[in-house]
């Protein structure tokens, strides 16, 4: 298991070395970081001046490692618009983003696991196809235009949640559905194809030969089971609702890390943009790595494969 | 035990949904807290309206800072604010009296040495002020005593009082100096009508009114007790606010949302004029290479054959209206008087470009960036003479490249001349044979130089009279119409908006 775990861990190393890597080449690829620094009325000597100072006229290969080297040492550099420390302005949002990304994940566990039982009980009939139609609809819609939605139809006609902002709980309702639903066909799907195998399984049978009730056999025996590749699945989601809260912050006006990392692409602010890449693959990675343990510990014979 | 347990569950997401409900209730409640709720799409770096260029800088600046004049939107003049009186000495220097008694929010004492350090600091180019060309005109500042400073320009600038009036608000000396620009943006401090109490950057701002406030400046003191701003990007999330009450006041509504807006009872909505003009730009100097506009008919046909009046009413709409000179009608030294007009007429045209050579019209590129239905309209009424314009529709930056390196021959540009209410902000730019010059005329370029370098009101209003008649009469340009901004509010707020599209709140109040 050791030998695995470790295995594992070195892939998501290099996983998330490349991502740096690639990020912090395209990013310089996009614009002039230079040219950001300088400000909007700088002029050409000015650009310059900031090229020289910053080191930006070195080749991109030795800039890259100047990066890594700060940042592994923690130190992730300073935003060019906020002229502050990039890691004490993503300390101020990182939590909001947090919030509404584990908000989101259980919005989606609350829809689909529930729709995935009920589709596996009935599976093939017309309850499987009405849970399904209603799981794939949260993919199929672009979250923001659902987001939009949400607030015409509860904000502005109904009166019923805050339409932006973060202030109170009720600010996070919005937001957190059109994230999560967007979550929610994968996890129903796994959860009925776990509940499938399942409730046709031999403990199965043997729990309604002793009289259980259906309630007690679909929570207590079956469910819990079905849910172990669902649990490892929703990690793996988590990273997609931190990534998908670029959109949703903005819509929303949720001063979260995805909204600052919009904001920060169109001001070319790259210390900002490149700390918010590496935070997001890092996360992701780390959730990857965490669902293949998770697995691989459930069951053995992932570590054998 | 289990239905028990679902009632229980139930129970509290009932609460929890009452909860949600009751906490939306508390956002509506502005008006008898005497709050003004505001929202702008753009985030804030600093407060410091020196290291800020958003126009949404120079509001805030407006409200926690004051300048030594204040232009009064209404009139155009120019009254003192934390000055008194000012003269003259020479072309390049000016005395200025000070208003004694006034405090900064900290209650540091205003005085000569807060203004001398100010413009001093602005000056210096080590500080790099990131928009130069609103302090690069002054060469220093010294006391005279407690209360008279002295202002020495590099040369002749007459729009020094527009830009004292805006762009150069004063700043605490002591304060300033002990916690530097970056303390300073985070945690301002001025004279002005209301103070900082809150900064979140880039997200929120809330001012509260400075109660000891001078009351005889032309500012006047603010009815409004608190004005919370917040920054919202997406633009149906702000007016979704703005409808359900939590926000107040909203601006740079989408044209297309005005009508609805329009029609939502407790909201009033104004398209107001602003200073930025559209007009079509011809290379009469042919910087493109031989082209149609180096002749004068061409030029004057194009002048005659677009329905101005047509554009300004129905496709602008609100308090838009035609120019026909180079400039917005407020600005300093502005004037149509006995200038060439060319009144909307498709046949005049065709005769003019019959006469010019192009009996059945030519075929050109109309290069515009933004407003595609306006240049559309232009497009239309062009082939209706016998020109066919190929709309060229691009982004801003690519569009002046092309201009300036000369590969286009016509333009459709619009101009806000950065609210500068004075001539010099747009003829300066367009006529001067800076990179955006196609017109190059030696004697328009003299003309405006004059104009430009004199500080006599009277003769600075002849020589751009006589530039802008020799630019109608060239018909370098079609001028075409004013823009509108697009304002929605409470309709319990008193509010006027300006074409300088700064909007003043400390004006503002809400009708009790």
């Amino acid at each position: 298991m050791m030998a695995f775990a470790l295995k594992r861990l070195l892939l998501a190393l290099v996983v998330a070395f490349a991502v740096s890597l690639i990020s912090f080449m395209l990013l310089r690829l996009a614009g002039d970081p230079a040219a950001a620094l300088a400000g909007e009325s700088a002029s050409a000597e000015d650009i310059e001046f900031v090229r020289k100072k910053y080191g930006l006229d070195r080749p991109l290969i030795v800039q890259y490692l100047d990066w890594a080297q700060m940042v592994l040492k923690g130190d992730l550099g300073e935003s060019s618009f906020f002229k502050k420390d990039v890691r004490s302005i993503l300390a101020d949002r990182l939590g909001v983003t947090l919030t509404l990304g584990g908000l989101a994940l259980c919005f989606a566990a609350l829809v689909g696991i529930p729709l995935g039982a009920l589709a596996a009980v009935r599976p093939n009939t017309w309850v499987d196809r009405a849970a399904l139609a209603i799981a794939v609809m949260g993919q199929a819609m672009p979250s923001f235009w659902f987001g939009l939605i949400m607030i015409i139809v509860l904000g502005v006609k109904l009166r019923l949640l805050p339409i932006s902002g973060s202030e109170t709980w009720a600010h996070f309702v919005m937001p957190a559905i059109a994230l999560g639903y967007y979550a929610t066909p994968a996890i129903m799907r796994l959860t009925r194809a776990g509940m499938l195998e399942v409730l046709s399984s031999d403990y199965i049978r043997t729990a309604v030969s002793k009289g259980l009730s259906p309630w007690q056999i679909l929570f207590k025996h079956a469910l819990r089971n079905a849910l172990i590749p669902v649990v490892s699945l929703a990690s793996v989601q988590f990273g997609f609702m931190l990534g998908g809260s670029v959109v949703i912050e903005t819509v929303f006006a949720i001063h979260g890390v995805g909204f600052l990392a919009w904001e920060s692409i169109r001001r070319s602010d790259l210390p900002v943009v490149q700390a918010i890449v590496l935070m997001l693959s890092l996360i992701y990675v780390g959730l990857n790595l965490l669902a293949d343990v998770l697995n691989a510990l459930l069951d053995p014979r992932i570590r054998v494969h | 035990m289990l239905r028990e347990r679902f009632l229980r569950t139930g129970m509290v997401w009932s609460m929890w949904v009452l909860g949600i409900v009751g906490s939306v209730g508390t956002a509506m409640a502005s008006k008898k807290d005497n709050t003004l709720n505001i929202a702008w799409e753009k985030e804030l770096e600093t407060l410091d309206l020196y290291y800020n260029t958003a126009r949404e800088g120079i509001i805030v600046s407006h409200l926690i800072y004051d300048t030594l004049f204040y232009r009064d939107p209404k009139t155009n003049e120019y009254l003192p604010l934390l000055a008194t009186s000012y003269k003259w000495i020479d072309d390049t220097t000016m005395e200025i009296k000070l208003r004694t008694g006034v405090k900064f929010h900290n209650d540091e004492v205003f005085d000569a040495d807060d203004v001398v350090f100010t413009i001093n600091y602005v000056t210096n180019p080590d500080n790099k002020v990131l928009v130069q060309q609103n302090v690069a005109w002054m060469e220093r500042a010294e006391k005279t005593d407690s209360t008279t400073v002295r202002i020495y320009l590099k040369r002749p600038f007459p729009a020094a009082l527009e830009y004292l009036s805006n762009y150069v608000p004063i700043y605490p000396n002591e304060y300033y100096s002990k916690v530097g620009s970056k303390g300073f943006g985070a945690k301002p401090i001025g004279t002005g009508p209301y103070k900082v109490q809150q900064v979140e950057p880039g997200k929120s701002i809330v001012f509260v009114r400075n109660e000891s406030y001078f009351k005889d400046g032309p500012k006047g003191y603010p009815s409004i007790e608190k004005i919370v701003q917040r920054t919202i990007p997406e633009v149906n999330t702000k007016l979704a606010e703005l409808i359900t009450g939590g926000l107040d006041w909203v601006w740079q509504v989408p044209p297309d949302q005005m009508e609805k807006l329009a029609k939502v009872p407790h909201l009033r909505v104004i398209p107001a004029e602003t200073m930025r003009v559209g007009f079509l730009y011809m290379d009469a100097s042919g910087r493109s290479g031989p082209n149609p506009f180096q002749k004068l008919e061409v030029r004057r046909a194009l002048n005659h054959a677009i329905d101005r009046e047509a554009m300004a009413k129905k496709l602008v709409g609100g308090q838009s209206r035609v120019i026909h000179t180079a400039c917005f009608p407020t600005q300093f030294g502005c004037t149509d008087e006995g200038a060439m007009r060319y009144e909307y007429n498709p046949d005049k045209a065709k005769s003019l470009l019959a006469q010019a050579g192009y009996p059945d019209g030519f075929e050109v590129d109309l290069y515009a960036y933004r407003e595609r239905p306006y240049a559309e309209a232009v497009v239309g009424y062009l082939k209706a003479v016998g020109i066919k314009a190929n709309l060229q529709f691009m982004q801003y930056a690519a569009m002046r490249d092309k201009w300036h390196a000369g590969k286009a021959s016509l333009g459709y540009w619009t101009w806000g001349s950065y609210s500068i209410n004075d001539c010099s902000a747009i003829t300066g730019y367009w006529f001067k044979f800076g990179p955006d010059d196609y017109a190059r005329d030696e004697q328009v370029k003299e003309w405006l130089e004059l104009a430009d370098a004199t500080v006599d009101p009277q003769k600075r209003k002849e020589y751009y009279g006589l530039a802008l008649r020799r630019i109608a009469e060239q018909a370098y340009w079609v001028p075409l119409f004013s823009y509108v901004s697009n304002y929605a509010f409470h309709k319990d707020l008193e509010f006027e908006p300006h074409p300088d599209e700064v909007p003043r709140f400390y004006k503002a109040k809400w009708r009790f």
